[in-house]
């Protein structure tokens, strides 16, 4: 049964209100989910004010520029700061997205932020996805074949290699399985929006050779039919991607298979 | 990966904070109408077996049934019927792979919401 609620250590309160910036007149409001493991309490949400005169246009800046002038204690993750490493992802104003490339100008009213939803949480921003990752090493993500390595390369056509087009893209920043309402319920055992777009990724890919198994593994009432088609992965990806059309395909495939 | 003690660690907020999508809100009422119209259901059956077991009960059951509540449960039933009926076909429609691009996902959850209130509606000008 889905737990609505948040356990009782894990319901946030007011936090601190850090002081606005001296002098500056182009002010903008974040609301920052914080916790740290040292101080023992609840989870809380810290205001910080941030003058946008002399920030950069993304969230990130201004979560840099927080951590920089205001407090360093703030924790996050994030790396290319362009949107292809997927490490920034996290809940802002509503919607998983990455930092880096979401701009403040898309947002009405104060900034708030939050952890990727219905994760355990590391410290502040940042998630625990071991089990994420896990689901993805679970569905072999790599190039399975029987015959004998060729010579040079595996090859593929044209044709079957844009089959690829929109599943290879994928940076695994858990932002589509964590705004996953079947994920947040079920995420033992389903397996969520990523692992099953890079599932399908490898069936669809001409050069495998474990199709068979791969789709065996899949055919689960969990792993893969936990999908009622919510498509909140597919809107929220930040990279335009669409795991609801790919895990749609999957079943598609289980259902030809076995007529 | 190794085995890390996860200690106290909160689970982070979800719910409360994700903003509701038209497409996820239109998900989540398929399984409310589905469920609520188990009640419409068992009204209705109760209604049926009140006529069968003679015209005292009938005659109680009824007046519950006409009364401006059972008629506004009854009237709520037809739409669930209605917009589950609809949202049936959208699962069919996605089924067969089609639907899923983002402006498609929204014009389909548009016609399942207006498609309800069409047919309930067209159910009611027929009574």
């Amino acid at each position: 049964m889905a737990e609505f609620r948040l356990p009782k250590n894990s319901r946030m309160v007011t936090g601190k209100t850090w002081p606005k910036p001296e002098g500056a007149t182009n002010v903008r409001k974040f609301q920052i989910y914080r916790w740290n493991e040292e101080d023992g309490k609840n989870p809380q949400v810290d205001t910080y004010f941030v003058d946008l005169d002399t920030c950069g246009p993304m969230v990130l800046d201004a979560l840099i520029k927080i951590k920089t002038d205001i407090d360093p204690t703030l924790a996050f993750r994030r790396s290319c700061r362009e949107g292809i490493c997927g490490s920034c992802a996290m809940n802002i104003d509503g919607i998983n997205t990455l930092a880096c490339i979401y701009g403040m100008d898309e947002i009405k009213g104060d900034v708030k932020i939050y952890p990727l939803p219905h994760m355990p949480v590391v410290r502040d921003l940042i998630p625990d996805l071991t089990h994420f990752y896990a689901q993805h090493a679970s569905i072999m993500p790599w190039l399975e074949t029987k015959t004998n390595r060729p010579a040079k390369e595996w090859k593929q056509s044209i044709a079957d290699r844009k089959k690829l087009d929109g599943l290879y893209e994928c940076v695994m920043c858990a932002s589509c399985s964590t705004s996953c309402p079947s994920y947040w319920w079920n995420g033992d055992k389903y397996l969520g929006p990523a692992a099953l777009l890079h599932a399908y990724r490898w069936i669809i890919d001409s050069r495998d050779e474990a199709t068979g198994e791969r789709l065996d593994e899949l055919d689960d009432p969990f792993k893969l039919y936990r999908c009622h088609t919510i498509m909140n992965c597919a809107k929220t990806c930040p990279k335009g991607l669409n795991p609801a059309k790919a895990i749609a395909e999957i079943k598609q495939l289980l259902v030809e298979r076995a007529a | 990966m190794a085995d890390v003690n996860r200690g106290n660690r909160p689970l982070s907020p979800h719910l409360t904070i994700y903003r509701p999508q038209f497409t996820s809100v239109t998900s989540i009422l398929t399984r409310i109408t589905g469920n609520a119209l188990i009640v419409g259901t068992l009204l209705t059956v109760w209604w049926l077996i009140a006529l069968a077991s003679g015209p005292e009960y009938f005659e109680c059951a009824n007046a519950v049934m006409t009364s401006w509540f059972g008629k506004l449960v009854m009237l709520g039933s037809l739409w669930a019927l209605s917009y589950h009926y609809m949202a049936g076909l959208r699962h069919l429609w996605w089924d067969s792979g089609r639907g899923f691009e983002l402006d498609k996902a929204r014009t389909l959850a548009i016609v399942v919401v207006a498609g309800s209130f069409v047919l309930t509606i067209l159910a009611l000008l027929i009574i």
